[in-house]
């Protein structure tokens, strides 16, 4: 008899319910993914694939096949040889002056942004609300309308076709979106911590670096990946209020594209829009986690 | 000498009164607790103190100081927060010598001073974690020590317990008054929690709507309610009160509404005033106060009643029955059996009771 009882007590439910691997759900589950993932993958791979081929093998063309002959050819003359205008010097230049515009950019928008949604959160200073408000409303005014107004204003200044200027416009642009973001993180932080930090005699910038600043590298990071993406990919402020000899290196890689003399070297410009797009990729690898983390934060408590 | 005089304090939040011309004095090594339900201004209050709100009227006087104008840091004040408040990068020594850095204190001296701080809270083995690796009573802990650290004349406290589970709570309880006893600062604290305030203060002040509505030790407060919100509010459970009618004859007695067997004989009550017409009225006897089976023969009101639930506490049991249609709860010893339904007699002493004006709900 405790024999039966055993048999039993084995065909009860117990423990993990089994699931089975290949069920109708997980079929269509993982069928959906894995197809728009291709999808979405196939103009990344034929970039690739071009980038790497010499031009008679592009002019068979065959897009999808891979390269019969590897050649790294095309990468270097786009990154030092390829022609704009009367510079043969490559994207090399683009990205230099990219680089110039974008730390700095990045650097001093953030820096007030922060200080301003620290400001907003935590020291209700008379005016807050409606400051507050003014900057909302500039997140919604397109930024076609401010182009000409901030030609004008560079021009006065002295700054028109300087990075400086161009530097000054990302700061101006990026401030609304930031703020808010800035703003509406340190509220998330309990009240109570800066009550405690005031009771201990830290004052504004006391309680912004001391306090405030260490507890906020995740939203930090958001913002690093905002601006760097957001400004590095700037082409409409880059072409005009800049110079050719300051031009960024998206609108370099316009020209180089979009010329109309000559042969059109398909892979170069595949391997030039390939080096473009390589700094947001690269910081959104890096950061990818941070990102999620510091986008999530506060929305659910703990 | 006085440690804390509020005059006349005022705040508004825009339309919103939240304290109004409040006066309050409190004595050099006094434990002041500020009991209230949630949004009675018992916090409000407590941060016009510590000077984290700017306040509308009034002055606030500390060690004889118009602090009105003070920044928190220069009001002597040290304060523990419900949340903790401990800052989460920094370890238990950074959390402990952040203000003294503020202060620009020397190094010797901080380090003296946090030495000090841990023994007295017996947080020495703590000082290089981090608020993240510690419990929930070892971090309020921190945050004593962070008001301890400062050296202050006075501790405001808001809430420090609430956070934490039952048991820590009643260890903590026993600790800050220790605390209170060896440092001897004036202490304010804000709780809704009665057992804390009875516990803690040498009096309370329970407020209610931006008021005061009684300053006094707890003793008073517990025997002598000054009106029917502040009955209810001490005591736990609470104060049983029955509506009826005082009718002023040579004797003063109770008439109960729907019916008394006896009516309590109020002489021996003190008035306030004396009672010269009808007047409709509560009375409160505690449920405590209220004696059961042999003893209840000797009292001066007796009275049968019908058992209807009952709720075993360990040491007592709480009877719940009617009186006259009215609710009527009753303390007996927890080794009594009592069964549901059954008949017992209880009586009371009507100078224990507590006697309210039915309209005003002040004392009488």
């Amino acid at each position: 008899m405790p024999n039966l009882s055993l048999t039993q007590n084995h065909e009860d439910p117990r423990g993990p319910k089994p699931r089975k691997i290949l069920s109708r759900r997980n079929i269509i589950l993982y069928g959906t993914l894995i197809f728009v993932a291709i999808y979405y993958l196939i103009p990344l791979y034929v970039m690739i694939v071009t980038s790497l081929k010499g031009m008679p093998e592009i002019r068979l063309g065959n897009i999808f096949s891979p390269p019969i002959e590897v050649t790294f050819e095309p990468w270097v003359k786009a990154w030092a040889q390829a022609c704009t205008g009367l510079n043969c010097d490559g994207l090399s230049r683009g990205f230099w002056n990219s680089v110039k515009i974008t730390i700095p950019s990045v650097f001093v928008s953030i820096a007030i942004a922060s200080i301003n949604g620290y400001a907003l959160a935590n020291w209700r200073f008379k005016g807050a609300n409606l400051f507050f408000t003014i900057l909302i409303f500039g997140a919604f005014i397109p930024y076609q309308i401010m182009i000409y107004p901030l030609v004008i204003l560079l021009r006065d200044l002295g700054l028109y076709t300087k990075l400086p200027g161009l530097i000054l416009i990302h700061t101006i642009f990026g401030m609304p979106i930031l703020t808010l973001l800035f703003r509406n993180y340190f509220t998330t932080i309990p009240e109570e911590l800066f009550k405690a930090a005031r009771v201990d005699g830290a004052g504004f910038w006391g309680i912004y670096f001391r306090v405030m600043m260490p507890m906020s590298l995740p939203i930090f990071a958001v913002a690093i990946v905002l601006q760097v993406t957001g400004i590095w990919n700037d082409f409409l402020f880059g072409v005009i209020y800049t110079k050719p000899a300051n031009y960024p290196m998206t609108v370099q890689l316009n020209n180089i594209v979009n010329s109309v003399q000559g042969v059109k070297e398909y892979n170069v410009n595949m391997a030039a829009t390939l080096l473009t797009g390589l700094v947001p990729l690269a910081i959104y690898f890096i950061s990818g986690k941070l990102f999620v983390r510091g986008i999530a934060a506060g929305a659910v408590k703990g | 000498m006085n440690s804390i005089e509020i005059k006349k304090l005022s705040l508004n939040f825009g339309e919103v009164v939240v304290l109004k011309d409040l006066n309050l004095t409190i004595e050099k090594g006094e434990f002041l607790v500020l009991l209230g339900a949630s949004g009675c201004g018992k916090s409000t209050l407590l941060n016009c103190i510590a000077g984290l709100l700017d306040v509308t009227d009034g002055q606030i006087f500390i060690n004889g100081q118009n602090v009105t104008w003070l920044e928190p840091s220069q009001r002597g004040i040290g304060m523990v927060f419900q949340s903790y408040a401990l800052y989460p990068q920094m370890t238990v020594k950074g959390n402990l010598s952040f203000s003294l850095k503020n202060a620009k204190l020397s190094k010797d001296e901080i380090e003296k001073r946090v030495q000090n701080a841990s023994e007295i809270l017996q947080i020495e083995d703590l000082l290089n974690r981090k608020p993240a690796a510690l419990s929930g009573g070892q971090r309020q802990r921190v945050a004593i020590g962070r008001a301890l650290v400062r050296d202050v004349e006075v501790f405001l406290f808001d809430e420090p317990l609430s956070n934490l589970d039952a048991k820590l709570r009643t260890d903590l309880r026993v600790e800050i008054k220790r605390l209170h006893q060896k440092l001897d600062n004036t202490m304010i604290y804000v709780t809704h929690d009665q057992i804390e305030a009875m516990t803690l203060a040498d009096r309370i002040a329970i407020m209610r709507d931006g008021l005061i509505l009684q300053l006094d030790d707890p003793k008073t407060i517990y025997n002598f309610p000054v009106n029917k919100y502040v009955a209810e509010f001490i005591g736990s459970p609470g104060m049983n009160l029955l509506k009826g009618a005082i009718l002023p004859n040579d004797k003063p007695i109770f008439k109960l509404d729907g019916g008394w067997c006896e009516s309590p004989d109020l002489s021996n009550y003190k008035f306030y005033e004396p009672i010269k017409t009808e007047t409709q009225a509560w009375l409160g006897i505690r449920p405590e106060n209220v004696v059961f089976g042999d003893d209840a023969k000797n009292m001066p009101v007796k009275f049968s009643l019908e058992v209807e639930v009952v709720e075993p506490m360990g040491a007592n049991t709480l009877v719940w029955s009617k009186m006259g249609g009215q609710e009527f709860r009753f303390m007996v010893d927890g080794n009594t059996t009592l069964s549901i339904g059954e008949r017992v007699t209880v009586g009371f002493d009507p100078v224990h009771s507590s006697v309210f004006d039915l309209d005003s709900e002040d004392r009488l």
